[in-house]
């Protein structure tokens, strides 16, 4: 069977998958990271979102072969050692930004990547069109584009965090 | 997903040399293939992934652009050269599927795929593009062959796709809102080769050329000048989503505001 050498959240991991496992079945059932949710069969509800090698990509549309190599980074990632959370899932609790949360963790993930390639600023717009490969059943999405926009100056360093 | 061997050669040659095992099938950015493989439509025996073979790239000349069979669609919507060169192509790359889908979907995988409802069959049949392979140049009016059918042979590689750069072009789709593929999609380009229209998600053979609004805006390029035209509805598909009636209607539509956009 294939082995598949690869960096999760930092740490490096070495493990024998079928050439038929997906991304997302290696992170879920080999490396127990069951944050990484599967809403569909048909790659269009983004509650798989992770990054590999800092690009948000639809793990569930992607082989585990295929990131032999790389440095993935999924929801578990995000927050510090002591618990401290990454702006967006910060600003995602402040805007109530979640119901049920199962799209929560693609969610954040896309929309990382979509703030982290735009320094040159992110219309409410181009929010939307961002997020067109991620569903929400509850929400109706204003409130994940109004946090959003709320991490953008944050992790830009144009304000400073929120202070309690 | 049925299981199959896996393998990531170095080489074209070795690559073309895999692709010659029965059932062998071509792994590009997967965003067909792997939902295709869930679903058990295919049980390849070997799957050959292109990624190593260094086919993704974007070069400009006085007179074209040539993208790589690797590039994804998110570099070529956000490629500087090709918002100068051809604007409307970056335009289309930025509307296929959603942020995930264009960072790992391919140009070379979509024109190896001809989805009837594809954007980029659209581009490449309007502005006469010319896709190379790893034997041969195929011609944009020969290469398309139906819904899903190509000109390509079994274990033929696309290694490049060349643009010739139009003095005017634009895109413009109406897309599916559930799979953001298009309903009706119209690539209209005035370029070295005359004037060009071709129509996709609308065609049950797939992309096509619309004879009537090429003569109308050679005569006439405006918006305008398309009043009138009425597109008949045999071979056009009817299904839940739209009416053939409904799709011949959107392709005036559609052909009307990319006219205009192209200026
Ligand atoms: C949710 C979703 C929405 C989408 N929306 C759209 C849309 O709006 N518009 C649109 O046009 N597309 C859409 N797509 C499809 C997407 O553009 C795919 O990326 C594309 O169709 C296939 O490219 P790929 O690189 O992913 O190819 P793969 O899936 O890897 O391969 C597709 C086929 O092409 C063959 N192949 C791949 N590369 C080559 C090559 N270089 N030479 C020969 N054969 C090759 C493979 O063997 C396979 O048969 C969508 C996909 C998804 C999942
Ligand atoms: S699980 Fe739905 S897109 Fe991946
Ligand atoms: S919070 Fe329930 S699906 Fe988005």
């Amino acid at each position: 069977m294939p082995q598949v050498t690869l960096t999760v959240n930092g740490k490096s991991a070495s493990v024998e998958v079928e050439a038929r496992t997906l991304l997302v079945e290696l992170l879920r059932e080999k490396l127990g990271l069951t944050g990484t949710h599967v809403g569909c069969d048909t790659s269009q509800c983004g509650a798989c979102v992770v990054h590999v090698d800092g690009t948000s990509v639809k793990a569930c549309t992607m082989l585990a072969v295929q990131a032999d190599g790389a440095s993935v980074t999924t929801i578990e990632g995000l927050a510090k050692a002591d618990g401290t959370l990454h702006p967006m899932q910060e600003m995602f609790r402040e805007h109530h930004a979640l119901q049920c949360g199962f799209c929560t963790p693609g969610m954040v993930m896309s929309a990382i990547d979509l703030v982290q390639s735009h320094p040159e600023g992110l219309t409410e717009a181009q929010i939307r069109h961002g997020l067109e490969g991620n569903l929400c059943r509850c929400t109706g999405y204003h409130n994940i584009v109004k946090a959003i926009a709320a991490a953008w100056p944050i992790m830009h360093g144009k304000v400073p965090a929120a202070a309690e | 997903m049925y299981d199959f061997a896996y393998q990531k050669p170095a080489s074209l040659a070795d690559a073309v040399k895999a692709l010659g095992a029965e059932d062998a099938k071509a792994l590009a950015g997967g965003q067909t293939l792997i939902p295709v493989l869930k679903q058990r439509l295919n049980k390849p025996s070997v799957v050959v992934d292109l990624s190593r073979l260094g086919l993704s790239g974007i070069s400009l000349t006085g007179e074209t652009v040539t993208i790589g069979a690797m590039t994804t669609h998110a570099t070529v919507a956000n490629s500087a050269d090709v918002k100068r060169a051809i604007p409307a192509l970056a335009h289309l790359a930025s509307l296929i599927g959603d942020e995930q889908v264009r960072h790992r979907g391919t140009i070379g995988g979509s024109l190896a795929n001809n989805d009837p409802s594809a954007d980029y069959p659209a581009a490449v049949l309007a502005l006469g593009a010319t896709i190379k392979t790893d034997r041969r140049t195929i011609a944009a009016d020969d290469y398309f062959q139906g819904m899903f059918a190509t000109a390509l042979e079994p274990n033929e590689v696309i290694t490049s796709v060349t643009f010739p750069i139009p003095a005017k072009a634009a895109y413009m789709k109406f897309n599916n809102p559930a799979s953001r593929y298009a309903m009706v999609g119209v690539f209209v380009a005035k370029g070295p080769q005359g004037v060009r229209v071709a129509i996709t998600g609308a065609g049950q053979g797939g992309v096509f050329r619309h004879a009537a609004y090429e003569a109308a805006l050679a005569a006439n390029w405006s918006a305008d000048a398309l009043n009138g035209i009425t597109t008949p509805t045999d071979g056009l598909n009817s299904d839940i989503h739209a009416s053939a009636e409904y799709r011949a209607h959107l392709i005036g539509v559609m052909a009307k505001r990319a006219t205009a956009a192209a200026g």
